[in-house]
Order: structure tokens, then sequence, then C-alpha cells
């Protein structure tokens, strides 16, 4: 293919992509209310606030920003100073080679009209940008590929990106090396800049001076003296010495037994086609791989140093969400601080660590269909969550990802499914902020596991009728031996003591009727073995675990540990009766 | 003095910038260095789902601890509660400590029972002493009546976490007595704020709470003194609710905040929104800030 064609098809795909990125940024939003607003009006509130913030003193805020988080990258070097070390040499030795390398002619000949990429200090600063660069790329695939850690995962996105850097990066310094040897590049240039009669002096000099390596050995001596004069006449002001460019050239000498054969076989052109495009791949499909961080996140930086939660237009909200959502770079550094981390292990759910939940959200945010079960790990993901957030402390894009937990949260859970861990203090978050939910959907989402658990329990006819004493329920009693302290129901015979105890008995006129079984009763029941009874009691959802029954119990059984196993029973069996629903279904 | 590993609850990062900032504070003045160890939940939110969630949360904090040799020093009752309670399951029942040690391998950590957990309480009556604090007074809050309210998790079950008298706890009594203010005797003293239903029954949630302020107004108290962010959230959030119905309520102080102006520590530096004297105290505390 023309490279020219090649250069802008790629050019082109690039520009798409990004304005189709872009556009998603306004149309899509975790909560679905943001999503009917509108693209336009999105675009506008967006204009709307980046202007009133450029007027405003925030600006200073803005510029503070831009130095400290998206240039010196202080967020990554509070998180790891090797991995800002590493970044930093990838970040630098990049944007270096884009501008004074791949915009060569572009760019730095418009500065330095005498711009060469074989002359000095040209070819001195692409080594050593490419050796910087193969620093950075060496340790960012070390610690992907070697150094494990449970809580860092590497996808296929991520093993993408490492793949086209080092390809490009690689390529590069190949071809340099190869390039450094060939006789045949030798023989074109000689053609095309020197008379044919001077061609063996000056092959004398380059064979002797330049690394080319000649398939034949050539005489030298005197020869490659008037080489020297015929070079610098005609070659010096392109060509540096090429031990400059240090990293092919130490290559091009590892080579050199080989430059012959490889030149013979077409490797310069070979290798440039290689370098060429691959950076034609990474650049159109850049909008869609992880490498569009480079864009998303010093956006994501700015705008969270001057939106304040809960102050900002919700339109804004949803189009900055959107953009973080863009901006995840899957680092993990956020899952590496999840304080509900052994609670993802035990559930074997991933997707309670924060960035294994990123790009669900992302298929959610932009209103693609996720499988049934796809979008029960999404939901217990986002509610297994203390909201200590210390994810978003540690993003180092600076994601507010907290606020997308919590945007998500509600989105999620008014599809309908009960959750189940919203019968626990992790709820309390949720009551906090209960001013800004729909005061029906938020009754209604903690209602729904209580009911499920109910349901499943048949314990909805309370009223005075005699039930069957055997056969108990044998699994009942066993899962209590299981647990210590809670087998020690046993011993219970009945006394009220801890029911007269119980700050949440004592709330009610007729506690009975409120709670279902009251303390001493479920103790009794738990007992015989009669699980519909407990597992359905309302009592278990309003126990507050505040110990003041097991405490003065005269025979020491474990009332709050008791409660405690009932209340993991009940929600294990509704839980697997809904995964069967759902499957079935 | 030895170096603690302190345990900030997940409750303070996000809404309770006040507690880390006074507790931060008073540590420093007592010369107190603390170290982060990147210890995640406490596991006590899990307890009404999973048994092993829990467990095995309590358990990597233990193991990070023992880990680094320190003494885990929680700011929060539940924490503590919690911690203290998987430790004693953790050395009690070897088939539990071996499952859980098996699932924390991959960290290269280890529960052995070497941990030691305390409440910052505890280090303040054991390792400062009331005596110091006393000495050390900058200022007496003589004529401020305080209800002290402990939290259920410091004090009960009794027989596993042994940090007080669990029907007539004195430690914060003493702590806040330091401070030249006095402890009132009320009702209400050992009973629950009501945090643990706070999302799951509001209203059941919000009566709690509110009869604790009840109660504490009744025994004649000036300030509810609590020390852990459940509790304090919760207070701060029925004192709204009473104070938007025009009703009187009390404001809640941090334990540390109480002792940190005693101390003579600028209430900026604890967290509270200004000068002035604690009594009336209401502008002076810093509440939660929500949302």
């Amino acid at each position: 293919m023309d490279r020219n064609v090649a250069l802008w098809v790629a050019v082109a795909a690039f520009a798409a992509g990004v304005s189709w990125k872009i556009s998603a940024w306004f149309r899509g939003g975790l909560d679905p209310a943001a999503r009917r607003i509108g693209a336009w009006s999105r675009a506008g509130a967006a204009i709307r606030g980046i202007a009133s913030t450029v007027a405003s003193a925030r600006a200073v805020t803005l510029l503070r920003s831009l130095v400290l988080d998206v240039l010196l990258q202080r967020r990554l070097l509070r998180e790891s100073a090797a991995r800002w070390l590493a970044h930093m040499a990838m970040f630098v030795a990049f944007a270096a080679l884009v501008l004074m390398h791949a915009l060569g002619r572009v760019l730095t000949a418009r500065i330095f009209p005498s711009y060469e990429p074989t002359l000095d200090p040209f070819l001195f600063l692409r080594a050593l940008f490419g050796a910087v660069l193969l620093v950075g790329w060496a340790a960012a695939s070390w610690r992907r590929l070697a150094a494990r850690d449970p809580r860092r995962n590497t996808r296929p996105s991520d093993s993408y990106a490492l793949a086209i850097v080092g390809l490009v990066l690689l390529s590069g310094v190949l071809l340099e090396a190869v390039k450094v040897g060939s006789w045949s590049r030798f023989r074109s240039m000689a053609m095309e800049y020197a008379d044919p009669s001077e061609e063996a002096a000056l092959a004398a000099y380059w064979t002797g001076q330049m690394g080319t390596v000649a398939p034949r050995p050539l005489a030298g001596g005197a020869l490659a003296a008037r080489g020297r004069e015929i070079h610098e006449a005609s070659c010096a002001t392109c060509h540096s010495a090429p031990s400059s460019g240090f990293v092919g050239w130490a290559l091009a000498a590892a080579l050199r037994p080989a430059a012959p054969r490889l030149d013979a076989a077409g490797a310069p052109r070979l290798l440039w086609s290689v370098h060429f495009f691959a950076c034609l791949v990474g650049l159109a499909y850049l909008p869609f791989s992880k490498m569009f961080h480079a864009v998303t996140a010093p956006l994501s930086l700015l705008s969270n140093a001057v939106v304040r939660r809960g102050k900002a237009d919700p339109a804004n909200v949803a189009t900055k969400q959107m953009l973080e959502l863009d901006a995840c770079t899957h680092c993990c550094a956020c899952s590496a601080h999840c304080s509900m981390a052994p609670a993802s292990d035990v559930f074997g759910n991933a997707g309670v660590l924060p960035s294994e939940k990123i790009s669900a959200l992302r298929a959610l945010a932009s209103g693609r269909d996720l499988a049934p079960g796809q979008l029960r790990t999404l939901q217990q993901g986002v509610c297994l969550c203390t909201s200590c957030d210390r994810c978003t402390v540690a993003c180092p894009s600076g994601i507010d990802l907290l606020g997308l937990w919590t945007s998500a949260k509600e989105a999620l859970l008014a599809r309908g499914e009960p959750e189940y861990s919203l019968l626990s203090p992790l709820s309390m978050r949720r009551a906090l902020a209960s001013d800004a939910i729909d005061p029906a959907a938020y009754r209604d989402a903690v209602e729904r596991p209580r009911r499920a658990i109910a349901a499943r329990s048949g314990a909805a006819a309370l009223e005075d009728r005699a039930v069957a004493l055997s056969p108990g329920d044998g699994r009942l009693w066993a899962a209590l031996q299981g647990i210590p302290d809670a087998g020690t129901v046993g011993s219970c015979f009945g006394c009220k003591t801890c029911t007269t105890a119980c700050p949440v008995v004592r709330e009610h006129a007729d506690p009975q009727q409120a709670l279902g079984l009251l303390p001493h009763q479920i103790a009794y029941a738990a007992r015989l073995g009669l699980s519909g009874l407990v597992l359905g009691s309302r009592m278990l959802w309003d126990c507050l675990g505040c110990y003041r029954c097991q405490e003065l119990c005269p025979q020491g059984v474990g009332v709050t540990e008791v409660v405690y196993r009932l209340k993991n029973l009940a929600i294990a069996e509704a839980a697997r009766e809904g995964a069967r629903a759902g499957r079935s279904a | 003095m030895n170096r603690l590993a302190i345990m900030r609850c997940c409750a303070t990062a996000p809404v309770l910038e006040p507690y880390e900032t006074a507790t931060d504070a008073l540590l420093s003045k007592l010369g107190i260095g603390v170290v982060d160890l990147d210890f995640n939940c406490c596991g006590y939110p899990l307890r009404n789902s999973r048994f092993d969630a829990w467990v095995r949360s309590s358990a990597r904090n233990l193991a990070l601890a023992e880990r680094a040799s320190l003494d885990l020093v929680t700011v929060c009752a539940c924490c503590y509660g919690s911690l203290k309670q998987a430790d004693h399951l953790l050395r009690t029942d070897g088939a539990l400590r071996e499952e859980t040690n098996g699932a924390l391998r991959g960290e290269r950590l280890r529960c052995s029972g070497g941990a030691r957990v305390r409440h910052l309480l505890e280090v303040l009556r054991e390792d400062v002493g009331v005596e110091r604090l006393r000495a050390l007074r900058k200022r007496s809050f003589a004529g401020l009546a305080v209800a002290c309210h402990y939290g259920c998790h410091l004090l009960r079950p009794s027989a596993v976490v042994r940090f007080d008298d669990p029907a007539c706890p004195s430690i914060l009594d003493e702590l806040v007595e330091a401070t030249g203010a006095r402890s009132v005797e009320w009702g209400a003293k050992l009973d629950c704020c009501g945090s643990p239903v706070s999302g799951v029954n509001d209203e059941l949630s919000a009566r709690l709470g509110e009869r604790k302020l009840e109660s504490a107004r009744e025994g004649g108290a000036g300030v509810l003194c609590v020390v852990c962010p459940y509790c304090w959230l919760q207070l701060d959030r029925a004192r709204q609710a009473r104070a938007a119905r025009g009703e009187d309520a009390i404001p809640i102080v941090l334990v540390h905040q109480l002792l940190g102006l005693s101390l003579g520590i600028e209430p900026r530096a604890l967290g509270l929104r200004g000068e002035g004297p604690l009594v009336p105290a209401a502008p002076a505390i810093g509440g939660a800030r929500h949302g």
C-alpha cells in the first residue's frame, strides 16, 4: 500500500474514533436519567461549566492541577515511586519521540531548518529517548507479566498496549541497527549523492568509520583518507557519526556478523514496514485502546480538580463519569487498596474490586445489554463497598471512583433484583445520602431482599397455629453447630432474659406483631430446627447486634452469634434460590 | 513508646474528615507515632452476610499487624469488637485458623495469634495515663456536663473483648473528667446508637438515636461524647433531625476533640470549625460532611 494512503487512512480512523468517543461522553451515563437529557444539552452544559471555571478563580486550581497532576503526575508518585519512574520515562520519551521523530518533517524541520534525523543532536536524542522508553517499557512489562499480584489482573487490553508500544519501539531500534550496517543503503545513498568514481573511497571510509558492512573485504589505507574528504564534502551535512545513536549503534555492533545476510534478505525495508505500520495501527486503534488515557486521564484529573461532589450540574457529572470510564488504564492501584478485597475472594466475585468493575460499567453506561449474570455480579460488586473512598484517593488518573459506584448502584438496584448486602451496616452510607435518592426507590430496594427472604421461608403467616415439631430441620441445627458460640443454642430454656434486654423489642408496643419472632423464640425455634419460622422472622433484620441479650443470658447462649448465623443462612438460601430462578428464566 | 499501627475506620475517610484530623492532632500532641499499614475493612459490615467474609477481612488486618510487630489500634468501636472477636476465634479454633491462613498465603500473610488489638481509649489510659493528661491540661472544662457513650462493641460481648466493666464502664468517664468536665449519669448510657440498622430500618434507627439524645439531655448533659465514627454519624444525624424540628439537641463531640482542646490544641487542628468555648458548644463541633 502506498505509505501516504496508509497514513491518511490511519489518521482518518483515529479522527473518527476520537469523535465517536467524545460524542459518547455526551450520550451515555450510569444514571438512566442522564441518558435522557440529550447530547446537545449535555454539551452545552459542559461548555458553560468550562467557561465559568476558566473565568473564575478556579482557573488557578486548574493550572496548578495541570502542572502537578498532569505533567508531574504526583498522584502516581504518591502511589509508587517505582511506577512513577517507569511511567514518567515512557511519558517523556514517548512524547519526545512523537514530536521530534514521528512529526520530524512536520514539526522539528520547521523549527530547526537544518533538521535531519541522522544528524546530531537529533540522532543522539532519538537514541536517548529510545533508551529511556525501553527502560520504562521493560519495567511496565515486568510489572504486568512477571511480578505476580493477586489484586492485579491482566486483560487482553493491557497486553495489547504493551505489545503495540513494544512493537513500535523494538522494530525502530532494530531498524536503526540494520540500517547502520546496510551495504545496500550505503550504495543507494552513494549513487544519489556522490560521483561513481568516488564510491570506492567513500566505501572504504564508511566501512571503517560509519559501521557499514561490505559483503566482501575492501581495500583501506589511502583510499579511506580520500573517502573522508568526500564524506565531509557530500555526506556530513546529513550524517553525524552513527555512534551518537548509541542504542542502534550498539545493536549494530552485535549484529555485525549477520549484517550482509540481513541486508540481502531485505531486512531494512521489512523492519521499516513493521515500524511504520505498527505506528499506524497504534494510531488508528488508539481511541479504543487504553492508550487513549493520554487524552482522557489529563481531562479526568483536571475536571476532578475543580468539580466538587454533590455541587456540580447532574448533566456535567454524567459527562464527567463517561470521560472517567475512558480514563481508567486498568492499572489496579485502586484494587491494591480496596477495603473489600478479602470479601472479593470469599464471595468469589472479582467484580468487588474497583478495577474489575470498570469494563462492565462502561457497557452499562453506554446502554449496551449485559447478561443477567453479569448484571448480578456488577450489582453485588458496587454494593459490597464500604464507601471508604480509598480507590478514589489511589487512582493515578484522578477518577472519582466512589462517585461511579454510587451512581451505578441506584441504577442497578432499580432493575428489581434483590440485593442482600443492603441488609447490613453497608447501607448506612446509602441512608446518609438518601436525600438524593427517589424515596420510593430507596425504600423498595431495601424492602426487596427482606421480602424475598420472607417469601422463601414461607413465614408470612405467623398467626396462632400448630407447628409440626417433627421432623425439625436437621440442617439448621448442623449449621449452628458449625459456628463457635452459635452451637450454645441447645442450652436455651426459654427464660426470655434476651427478649427483656433487647432494645429493639422495647421500641414496639406489640413486638410480636412487628418483629415476628422475639429473641427467645428465635433461639428456641432454632433449637427445634423450625427453619421456616426462624429464617423468615423480621427480627433478624432489625437486630442491632448490640450483644445485650448475649451478655445477660444466664445459660451462656451466644444469642447474638445465633442471630448472625441465622442471617447468613437466610441470605445464602434466598440468594441461591434467586440465582437458580435467574438461570432457568 | 512503641509506634502503633493505626486502623482508620472505612466510615471516617469520606464523610468524617474531622475524625481523622482530630485523631492525628491528639496523637501527635502526645508524641505517639502511628503507621498506616494499608488495612482493609475489619469485616464488621459483612457479618450479616457471611461469617467467612468477616473473619477473612479481620484476619488479614491481624496478620498485617502481626507481620509488622505493631499493636493494631482502632478508633472505632465496631472495628474493635469485630477484630477482637475474630482474633479470639482464630486463636481458639484451629481449623478456622488453618483455613484462613491458607487463603492469606497468597499475600505471604499469616495469623498466629501474635497481634494485639487495642482501642485508642486503651492507649490513652494505659500508655499516656489519666494523671498525665490531667497534668498536661492547658484548659479546664470545669462546669461542662458530658454524657459518655461507649458504643456496644467496646463493651460487649465482655467475655471476649474484655475492655471494661460491661455494666459499669469507667475508662471514657475518667478520660473525660481529666479535662475538668463532669461525666453525668444517664439512663441510655449503655444502649445502642441505632446505626447498625441505618439504611435497613430507618424509622427504628432514628428512634434509637433520638432516644439516646433525650436520655443524655435528661441526665443534664451539655454534650454527648463518642468514641466511634458509626455512633458519631448516627447520633449527629439524630441531632440534626431534632434541631430541624426545633427541638433541643445537644452537640456530639469526639473524645479526641475534648481532650485535644484541653491539651491546648487549636480547634481547627481538631476538625472543629472555629474558636470558642465548648460551653455552649454547638457551633464549635464539626458535623458530618454528608454526601
